[in-house]
């Protein structure tokens, strides 16, 4: 009897410990929405979104050059970051010595490691720097951020894609070789569309990475809550917007800082239900 | 057994034909982008340790923070208050969950896709959202102030995603037999699990927790609304903490002390690198104990 209690209790403590991720997901949300929901509804749903002036002490909070800073920057990263990862994933699965390949993914893994404050102050001591005198801008920008951060979504993409590379079945490649095709052939017609939705994955996963970082960007973006205008045009992105401006925003400015959140938590709803999509998809094949 | 070997003498004549041949522009570039990831990794650490660790000197460690000596020790130890307390929060309560998730709920059970997602959401969230949350939640409504345990809290969340997944996976690595093993010898299932399961994943949960102490080591973003920046060592878990990242994200915006902000970044980069290569040794130990034993 006393021990049929024992492991009811011990059951319904592990069983609490497991539904307290989910309470933790409700209390996040119960919370950004409804400190930053009020301040939508003050503002006006359309000249919060697309209002394109953020001037706290006028009483204007568009947010619409964030948005657009936003978008701006992580498309940037993509751009360098998506075919850098996956030509090096593709490197690892099919082009890489055997003996090299534990090395260069400890390297891989080594970049994960570092903190995005060491990555912005690199941005800021080298990269900025370097953007100066080449182009006689600043430096601090759309160009600099979207660098910065697609060095910072590499390790994901690279480990990602690769786990999708090497699951694809082998006898593709040996059909494919034994068609006649080249190596190279093989790899880029044969096993890189095999594994395309793992490959989405990683795109997926480095989009979130991407939007959801703060600190590095905050360090080289500029940071003026403007839309940009150019590569090297200075930019704000919607996080760094909350980070920058949290300290001292009281009222109405500290709300629509946290309907910011809102926003920023709706993008990344969004990608996680594509993200869940892609994998369904995926089992489905 | 003839077919093969002549299979095998085919693929290695062809092997050599290909290394005969002329690289192609496609393996050129895979080559080029591979080699670029591992120059930019490498030269980032590089970088940060040739100007950093010259600048390492005792004037760096000392106990109290001023603008003279720009000293990390109290950031460095409010790190280590911040890890311990954070941890204490997120492992029980992370293996506790996942011992649900793997060894009492049925594999049909909705439950278990429903927590999951949530983990992935969990893991999904900005950290500056976090930050947010902590400040309206921990910070205001439970009124604990800019303070170390509302820091801990914060992070706990934050982390959880990490140990959670870490730990399914290393209490679903532990065979079948040797649960069967332990109920035939007249156990219980909790003690099964306390005694046979849980001794022999911990490899797997060590790595977790290690891998989520380097992440805890390298956030700012959700400490600078919820640990707030003050340089001082606190004494107790009610008083603000400054880490490590915030100190080097803090000293960077300053901008005045260019070598202390390599140093401190320098330190940063090896104690993280130092916990990954540590979780990832561990883990690997764990496993190769696991098919040898």
């Amino acid at each position: 009897m006393n021990n049929t209690l024992k492991e009811n209790m011990a059951r319904s403590i592990f069983m609490m410990a497991a539904a307290l991720s989910i309470v933790a997901v409700l209390i996040i949300c119960i919370f950004i929405f409804s400190n930053g929901v009020p301040a939508i509804k003050e503002v006006g749903l359309f000249h919060f979104l697309f209002g394109i002036s953020w001037d706290p002490e006028h009483g204007l909070y568009g947010i619409f050059p964030m948005i657009i800073g936003t978008l701006v920057v992580t498309a940037g990263a993509l751009v360098f970051g998506v075919p850098l990862g996956i030509l090096c994933a593709v490197f690892l699965v099919f082009y890489c010595p055997k003996k090299l390949r534990p090395k260069v993914n400890v390297i891989v893994n080594m970049m994960a490691g570092i903190p995005s404050v060491v990555y912005g102050f690199f941005g800021l001591v080298v990269l900025v720097p370097f953007i100066q005198t080449m182009t006689r801008t600043n430096g601090m920008g759309v160009l600099s951020a979207s660098i910065l951060l697609a060095v910072m979504i590499l390790p994901t993409i690279i480990s990602v894609s690769q786990t999708a590379l090497s699951s694809v079945d082998k006898s593709y490649y040996e059909g494919a070789r034994a068609l006649g095709a080249s190596h190279d052939r093989t790899v880029f017609k044969v096993m890189l569309p095999a594994a395309k939705s793992g490959i989405l994955c990683a795109v997926i996963l480095g989009l979130g990475r991407a939007v959801g970082e703060t600190m590095a960007v905050m360090m080289v973006a500029g940071n003026q809550a403007i839309i940009p205008f150019g590569i090297f045009s200075g930019t704000r992105t919607l996080t760094s917007h909350i980070a920058m401006e949290m300290g001292y925003a009281t009222d109405l400015h500290r709300q629509a800082l946290i309907a910011t959140a809102v926003v920023l938590f709706g993008f990344i709803l969004i990608m996680n239900g594509i993200m869940t999509l892609v994998k369904r998809r995926m089992c489905h094949e | 057994m003839n077919k093969e070997i002549h299979i095998q003498k085919t693929v290695e004549i062809a092997k050599k034909k290909k290394k005969k041949s002329t690289h192609s522009i496609a393996s050129v570039l895979v080559w080029a982008s591979a080699l670029l990831v591992v120059a930019v990794g490498i030269g980032i650490v590089i970088y940060i340790m040739i100007q950093g660790v010259p600048y390492l000197n005792s004037s760096l460690f000392e106990w109290n923070y001023s603008s003279e000596n720009v000293s990390m020790l109290p950031a460095l130890i409010n790190t280590i208050f911040m890890l311990i307390l954070s941890l204490l929060i997120a492992l029980p309560i992370g293996i506790a969950g996942s011992i649900y998730l793997v060894e009492y709920a049925k594999k049909s059970n909705p439950f278990i896709r429903i927590v999951n997602l949530m983990i992935d959401t969990l893991s999904g969230i900005p950290s500056i959202v976090y930050g947010l949350f902590g400040s309206l939640f921990f910070v205001k409504f439970f009124g604990m102030g800019l303070s170390l345990l509302s820091g801990a809290l914060t992070l706990s969340i934050m982390i959880l995603p990490i140990i959670m997944n870490t730990t399914q996976e290393a209490l679903r690595e532990v065979p079948m037999s040797m649960r069967e093993g332990s109920y035939g010898l007249g156990a219980g299932k909790l003690h099964t699990i306390l005694h046979v399961v849980l001794p022999s994943s911990l490899g797997g949960i060590i790595s977790g927790a290690i891998l989520a102490a380097g992440r805890i080591f390298g956030e700012s973003a959700a400490l600078i609304f919820t640990a707030g920046t003050l340089a001082a060592v606190s004494g107790n878990i009610m008083d603000p903490a400054r880490t490590m990242a915030v100190h080097l994200y803090a000293l960077s915006q300053e901008g005045l002390y260019i070598h202390e902000t390599y140093a401190s970044s320098a330190v940063l980069i090896i104690v993280v690198l130092i916990m990954n290569g540590l979780a990832g040794l561990i883990k690997k130990c764990s496993e190769r104990n696991t098919i040898h034993g």
